[in-house]
């Protein structure tokens, strides 16, 4: 039933595609339904995983065994959570995008294939089918930004395109020569996994694999593409690039790096978890600086993600499985963060300063806005109650066993992370000046009402949010047995589990 | 009553309540406030349910409810409800709708302002019974959420800087809790207060600690004291304790005034309460480690403070640092109460005194707080010391109730302001008798201040600006006359709240390690 | 001999014979029948002769597969070399239809005669073991691409760069004549396989050195490898296109068979290597041929603002991976050479074969004659997308897959000491550099917007045709690689070595 996530996203892209350039309603239909499917899909699939089997494999065929390819996707707890993950992101960008008027049909074309390749990750259980769908995801990327973002957009989808496939060579290096030296003559992850490498080879080539992965995780200091990236996206493009894309890499770091080469993440463990709170913290000053109401967000995204980065280096199984939920519960609330400013704010104000909105009246004129942005700014601080402080939390406990005095610097970045919230929240629909009596904007008050699809998406991405934040068994449930599988054999070894 | 979760029903009505209330459209301004009400009446209802069925001998935690939440991380969702807790839900059932009443004069976007204060009224409820870390901190943490935007939207000119100076030094201090309590765990096992408690009374949870960061190679027993003070830092700051107390005044004085009834009355509170429900039974022997120190800061806290108050010109500031002041009294109780030398009867003595000044300091300064409003209402926001004069001419009662309201704050006895205190210093005598000392100006200076005020605003000639000052009226008179009621009558007979506090006291002491 | 050997000789030569023939019957039939027909009537009635001739080619070879060793090795057929055929032949089908369309000429039947003799020449090198008949095919190969180059008599262009591939053919002729004379004189033979055999027994020796890097330069120049590959550039730009796609696609794909079988059959003591990499460490000197060729070719492209002129660089580059297959001895590495220069052919005609219906339609090869293609030409839009991006190697797609294999062959040849990681990593990086401008090519088509006046663009039916059967064999290669890579790797197996 997985599976199915994949093959619709990509057969929605073809018949998007094929819908008529001059009827944007058939094709939002098209894209509707199809992202409607993958969620429905992919909940169903949840519904019937029994994380008690660790690893389900869903099919196996030989494809190219001239090098022991095979097509093979499995499930295991983690990849549903992040399959679930995708849905949610694929159904509320699509309700997100609803205004797109502009080549509709390859707008959702390429949505859909960027999303057909990210379930294909999360899904893939052979190495070689994991990156040719990571790979997948490079182009559509270029193009969506290209062709429908704003400022500075070519800039930004050559250096998130060359970021992306310079990461992916780095992988693709490791991943050759981890398949020479194994003489498995397969591609197989599990097979790999079980495959002691020598010590030698780990320590080079560990560090390649990971830090290829983690510069599309948005590791510092690789993360220069994200905020750039990021602001120039149209609003589905950014939900998805910070949403789900940014924890391909993180999962790729999961997946791949740290399963195959265990020791290598001995060695290598107090640099990556420096450079992770380095990023945590340098994306939460960083953010304390900008001027654009999208960079912000774009900074606190990478902040963000040095948590992902900090909960896999810890290596004990509560920083893992902190790791996973805050892959969760951040692409759920970067969703709800880019929805409001790209969508709500930005495609009605037409400008991103922070100066500017300020004198916009915007809580009289969009209070949904306001509330909606609240909510998720409450859950990206890391307010209990949301998603997001369960997932801290873990990766703090993770942390304090492996790292303490780093734990404190990370702990240092969750203030930050308060104050840029708190003031940007302020700013723009909190404003401490009455309003003027003439606005900047003469029409600041005529902005068009927030629409139905817009309130949708945002009902769904709170509601997500705040049910895992109250009841976080519901994903925990799945994510924490699977660090039981043989996967995970050589990490627990090497951890001391 | 008989298997009835009663004190999850009591945390989730005001919840529920400020769900209905925002839902009120903006112009229904009485509807709010009526529905408003008639949460909190309910809730008051509830707590005195709670009240007369509780046990008063036993006390152990009663009402105890207990489910599995993350088994994974040790967090269940554990409430119950001991002498303690119960006079702190009964303070917040009583400090919430006198705001609420003051506030009669906000006029912007009601429903939202009623909301809040049943948002915040369900956090308070829900951080004094809570017994596992996790849920203990997101009520903790959610409490601040509507105080932020009280502060925000219906603030004073520098509202924006208040609610974000509160808003940013409380989260610091949380994290600096969250991160204790995570080694606590780390530790352990545990997020339940009760099985900490328990491993620090039987003196088990020291070396547990210890084991676990022995890596560390930070030496014996320093593990344990850094875990103390990142604790303590997260409650430092809320009561506030000297030199963490910077933004206390600022905050106090920008808020709308029905806004800092509650953060005096309750909010505060809810930084003692730490003291006494976390730290001191699971840290006793670090506070006892550092018990010099911490006098010092409580000391520090209670005549600096007096000697701030003295300097001030507006009225609120001084409020402000008396809170302060007022506090700092049950700081001093609680850190004597963990001093090495010492018999249990001085110990219960201080820690009485502590939980009954806690609720006494609530209902005072919140009345206060409140003829303050009062005071604002007529003079169209000027509150400053030499705005006023002689208005006992032109408002006698107003007058009348207010120096009641002062003189109970002095700590006069006959009043309720007055038992705590002397509780209080009658443990801490014995225990650490330089502090007592010490602390002593403290009291000194706060009559001089509370006197100056009565003086400066209601004696001598009148003020020619008042003439037309109006005298309390009914409206306000319900809410103030009952809380004066109760002063007196806790004043003159404390021990109707003193038979539900001793028995978890003397508890306490018995579970004491030294 | 007798006549019976010359049948049979002449039997086994059908394949050769039929087309030499076919030559000879569209020049007899152009030249007698149709000059007063319109042009396009001829191209299309020459276009069809040559594909009819060509499949005949390929259904004798189908019909009779023989196996045989004339004379010494010069003239052999096996498996293997009747592959190369078919492919070579199908090259020049697909050339030939993409000629219909083209108007630089009016000597229709004398540039589809020549390029056929081309072919032929191309077919005799392919099934040769004897120096001197390599070296003989060679020069009718080359002769007949010159003067296919030439043949635009209207463009200057057209004249220089035959002139520049004139001149320098000719030079590296003469070098590959000379190393060739003083192999002899070192071996005694001009088979192939016993000059191996002759030399090992001789050696090392300084002569034998001199002659390999004659060999070398010989063999650069036609593969257009560096420092041998000036002329590329602008005989790319000059030829009419029929001729540069051939020069591309069908003269790469023999000429890198032979080399290969050269360095592997003749420059290594057991054919296949296992390992004693042979005399006279040719190894080294393709290594660094192969890292400048990679490094210089996509740096050059970079700055290229004509398409053909960023194809011609492209083609260095991608020699320079192929090198990298020559590199690793074995029939696994031999493999995957084959499957890339056959991939790499079919997508730079698919490439030159949008390219054709631009120049003539828009006018010119430059960026900017590009924009807005998407909507003028979508069809041919998303060819080139395929086309390009396969050239970049994503996946998917065949020239993916064809990069992935070579280098996974050049890595497990020797696991223990991974002696071509460094060159691998360089290509990789190579490739990401290569992203960056095919990427240019195609924010054009699909980013830019057309001008105002533009029209949708007239495309020929059988342009159509040709790009979406290319695009789909692309697609196709690149998911399902299986049934060409089993068809090569049976080739070899049988070649009995």
């Amino acid at each position: 039933m997985l599976a199915w996530t994949i093959y619709l996203s990509f057969a929605g892209a073809l018949a998007c595609l094929l819908t008529p350039r001059e009827n944007p309603r058939a094709t939002r239909a098209v894209a509707f339904g199809t992202a409607l499917a993958g969620l429905m899909c992919a909940l169903i699939g949840a519904v019937q995983f029994k994380p008690e089997n660790g690893l389900e494999v869903i099919t196996n065929v030989r494809w190219i065994p001239a090098l022991g390819i095979d097509f093979s996707l499995a499930a295991d707890g983690i990849s549903v959570t992040l399959v679930l993950l995708t849905g949610i992101a694929a159904v509320a960008g699509v309700l997100f995008s609803w205004n797109v008027e502009h080549r509709t049909n390859e707008f959702f074309a390429f949505f859909f294939a960027l999303i057909g390749g990210v379930y294909g990750v999360f899904l893939s259980l052979d190495l070689f089918l994991l990156f040719v769908f990571y790979e997948i995801a490079i182009v559509p990327k270029y193009f969506l930004i290209a062709i429908w973002g704003s400022t500075r957009r070519d800039y930004a989808a050559m250096k998130l395109a060359l970021y992306s496939f310079i990461g992916s060579g780095m992988v693709l290096i490791g991943m050759l020569a981890a398949y020479a030296v194994s003489g498995l003559a397969s591609f197989d992850l599990q097979a790999l996994a079980q495959h002691s490498f020598a010590p030698e080879f780990q320590r080079w080539a560990f560090p390649l694999v990971f830090v290829g992965f983690a510069i599309l995780a948005g590791m510092w200091p690789f993360h220069t593409w994200a905020p750039t990236g990021h602001s120039a996206a149209p609003t589905a493009a950014s939900m998805l690039l910070a949403g789900v894309v940014m924890k391909l890499g993180a999962y790729g770091c999961l997946r791949v790096a740290m399963t195959l080469f265990p020791e290598g993440l001995k060695m290598w463990q107090h640099e990556l978890a420096a450079l992770a709170v380095t990023g945590i913290v340098y994306g939460a000053l960083v953010a304390l600086v900008q001027k654009d109401f999208k960079f912000v967000i774009g900074y606190s995204s990478v902040s963000h993600m040095g948590f992902v980065l900090l909960g896999l280096v810890t290596l004990n199984e509560i920083g893992w499985s902190g790791a996973v939920l805050q892959m969760f519960s951040h692409g759920i609330i970067a969703g709800l963060l880019f929805g409001v400013v790209g969508r709500m704010v930005y495609d009605r104000a037409h400008t991103r300063e922070l100066d500017k909105l300020e004198g916009m009246g915007l809580l009289k004129a969009m209070p949904f806005a306001a509330v909606t942005f609240v909510v998720a700014g409450f859950a990206s601080m890391g307010m209990p109650g949301f998603s997001g402080f369960i997932a801290e939390l873990q990766v703090l406990i993770g942390a304090w066993q492996a790292f303490p005095k780093l734990a404190i610097l990370a702990g240092v970045g969750i203030v930050v992370g308060v104050v840029y919230t708190l003031k940007t929240t302020a700013k723009v629909f909190f404003p401490d000046q009455p309003e003027a009596a003439e606005p900047h904007d003469p029409h600041a008050h005529e902005l068009e009402p927030i629409s139905v699809q817009e309130r949708l998406g945002a009902a769904l991405l709170i509601l997500c949010t705040v049910i895992v934040g109250l009841h976080p068994r519901l994903l925990l449930d799945f994510i924490v047995p699977s660090f039981k599988s043989p996967l995970f054999d050589g990490l627990r070894k090497v951890a001391g589990l | 009553m008989n298997g009835l979760p009663l004190i999850s029903i009591l945390t989730f009505l005001p919840l529920v309540g400020a769900a209905l209330v925002f839902g009120v459209g903006r112009e229904r301004r009485q509807l709010a406030r009526g529905l408003t009400l008639a949460v909190n009446i309910l809730a008051l209802a509830l707590v005195a349910t709670l009240w007369a069925n509780t046990n008063p001998a036993d006390g152990a935690m009663q009402f105890v409810e207990r489910h599995t939440w993350i088994p994974t991380l040790g967090i269940e969702y554990h409430v119950g409800l001991d002498g303690l807790g119960l006079v702190m839900l009964m303070l917040a059932a009583l400090v919430i709708p006198m705001a609420v009443l003051a506030s009669e004069k906000i006029e912007e976007n009601v429903p939202l302002y009623c909301g809040l204060f049943l948002f915040l009224q369900g956090g308070l409820f829900g951080a004094f019974t809570a017994l596992n870390f996790f849920h203990w901190f997101l009520f903790w943490e959610l409490s601040l959420i509507p105080a932020f935007f009280l502060i925000k939207l219906w603030g004073g000119p520098q509202r924006s800087d208040a609610a974000l100076q509160f808003f940013v030094y409380t989260m610091v201090g949380s994290i600096a809790l969250l991160l204790a309590f995570v080694g606590l765990f780390l530790a352990t096992g545990t997020f339940d207060f009760t099985k900490l408690a328990e491993l620090a009374r039987t003196k088990a949870l020291g070396p547990a600690v210890e084991a676990k960061f022995a890596w560390l190679g930070w030496g014996a027993g320093k593990a344990y004291l850094v875990l103390f003070i990142g604790a303590l830092l997260g409650f430092a700051v809320k009561v506030p304790l000297w030199p963490f107390h910077t933004w206390l005044p600022l905050t106090y004085s920008e808020a709308p005034t029905p806004v800092s009834m509650a953060l005096t009355g309750v909010m505060s509170k809810l930084g003692v309460y730490g003291f006494v429900r976390l730290l001191l039974p699971i840290f006793p022997e670090p506070m006892q480690a550092l018990l010099t120190p911490l006098l010092w800061l409580a000391v520090a806290t209670i005549v600096l403070s007096t000697f701030a108050a003295l300097a001030q010109r507006d009225l609120k500031r001084i409020l402000a640092y008396s809170s302060i002041n007022h506090l700092g009294y049950c700081l001093l109780g609680v850190f004597a109460a963990a001093s090495a030398t010492g018999t249990a009867l001085d110990r219960t003595a201080a820690l009485n005194g502590v939980v009954l000044q806690m609720f006494n300091h609530g209902i005072t300064a919140s009345l206060l707080f409140c003829f303050v409003a009062f005071l604002e209402d007529r003079s169209n926001g000027a509150r400053g010391l030499d705005d006023f004069g002689g208005l006992r001419k032109v408002a006698p009662v107003f007058c009348g109730l207010m120096g009641i309201a002062l003189f109970s704050s002095l700590g006069l006895p006959g009043l309720n302001g007055f038992i705590g205190e002397f509780l209080i210093f009658k443990g801490v005598f014995p225990l650490v008798p330089w502090a007592a000392v010490l602390a002593l100006p403290g009291l000194l200076v706060t009559a001089i201040f509370i006197l100056t005020v009565i003086q400066k605003v209601w004696c001598g000639p009148l003020n020619e600006k008042w003439v037309g000052f109006t005298d309390l009226t009914y409206n306000e008179g319900a809410v103030v006359f009952p809380a004066t009621l109760l002063m007196f009558v806790l004043g003159v007979w404390p021990q109707f709240v003193i038979a539900i506090i001793n028995p978890t006291v003397a508890h306490w002491v018995r579970q004491m390690p030294f | 001999m007798n006549t019976a050997d010359y049948l049979a000789l002449l039997t086994a030569l059908a394949p050769e014979v039929i087309v030499v023939l076919t030559a000879l019957l569209v020049l007899a039939v152009d030249l007698l029948g149709l000059q007063d027909t319109p042009r396009s009537y001829r191209m299309s009635i020459a276009a069809g002769l040559t594909t009819l001739g060509c499949a005949g080619a390929v259904g004798w070879m189908f019909m009779n597969p023989t196996v045989g060793n004339w004379h010494g090795g010069m003239f052999v057929i096996d498996p293997l070399n009747e592959t190369v055929k078919a492919v070579i032949l199908l090259l020049t089908v697909l050339t030939a239809m993409l000629s219909v369309d083209c108007k630089f000429t009016r000597h229709v039947g004398e540039y589809f005669a020549l390029l056929l003799l081309a072919t032929v020449g191309m077919m005799f090198l392919a099934s040769t073991e004897d120096l001197l008949m390599i070296f003989t095919s060679l020069e009718l190969v080359s002769l007949s691409l010159y003067v296919l180059v030439a043949f635009n008599k209207q463009s200057r262009a057209s004249a220089e760069g035959a002139m520049k591939y004139f001149l320098f053919g000719g030079m590296s002729a003469a070098f590959l004549l000379y190393g060739f004379s003083l192999l002899y004189g070192l071996a005694g033979t001009t088979n192939v396989p016993r000059l191996a055999q002759k030399l090992f027994a001789l050696g090392p020796d300084p002569l034998a050195t001199v002659a390999l890097v004659m060999v070398v330069i010989g063999f650069g120049f036609k593969l257009a490898a560096v420092p041998f590959h000036l002329w590329a550039p602008d005989a790319y730009q000059g030829a009419p296109l029929p001729s540069a796609a051939l020069i591309a696609s069908g003269s790469k794909v023999a000429s890198v068979f032979v080399f290969a079988k050269v360095l592997l059959f003749g420059f290594s003591q057991h054919g296949w290597g296992d390992g004693d990499a042979a005399m006279g460490g040719w190894i080294p000197l393709l290594s660094i041929v192969a890292a400048l060729s990679m490094v210089l070719g996509n740096l050059a492209a970079i700055r290229q603002t004509s398409v053909r002129r960023l194809l011609a660089y492209s083609a260095v580059a991608h020699a320079g991976y192929m090198l990298v297959g020559f590199l690793a001895l074995g029939s696994e590495a031999f493999g995957s050479l084959l499957f890339y220069v056959t991939t790499y052919a079919l997508t730079t005609i698919g490439a030159f074969g949008v390219l054709g219906v631009v120049e003539s339609q828009v006018g010119g090869d430059q960026f900017k004659d590009f924009a807005g293609l998407s909507r003028r030409a979508p069809v041919l839009a998303w060819g080139l997308m395929i086309f390009l991006l396969s050239l970049a190697g994503i996946p998917p797609l065949a020239g993916f897959f064809g990069k992935f294999y070579l280098f996974a062959a050049a890595l497990t040849n020797d696991t223990q000491n991974l002696p071509f990681l460094w060159l691998i990593v360089l290509g990789i990086a190579m490739s990401c550099v290569s992203l960056y401008y095919y990427l240019q090519v195609l924010k054009q088509a699909f980013v830019v917007a057309a001008d105002e006046d533009a029209r949708p663009l007239a495309v020929p039916f059988l342009a159509h045709a040709v790009v979406v059967l290319l695009a789909a064999a692309v697609v196709i290669l690149g998911c399902f690689p299986g049934w060409l890579l089993d068809t090569l790797h049976q080739a070899i197996g049988e070649l009995g070595r």
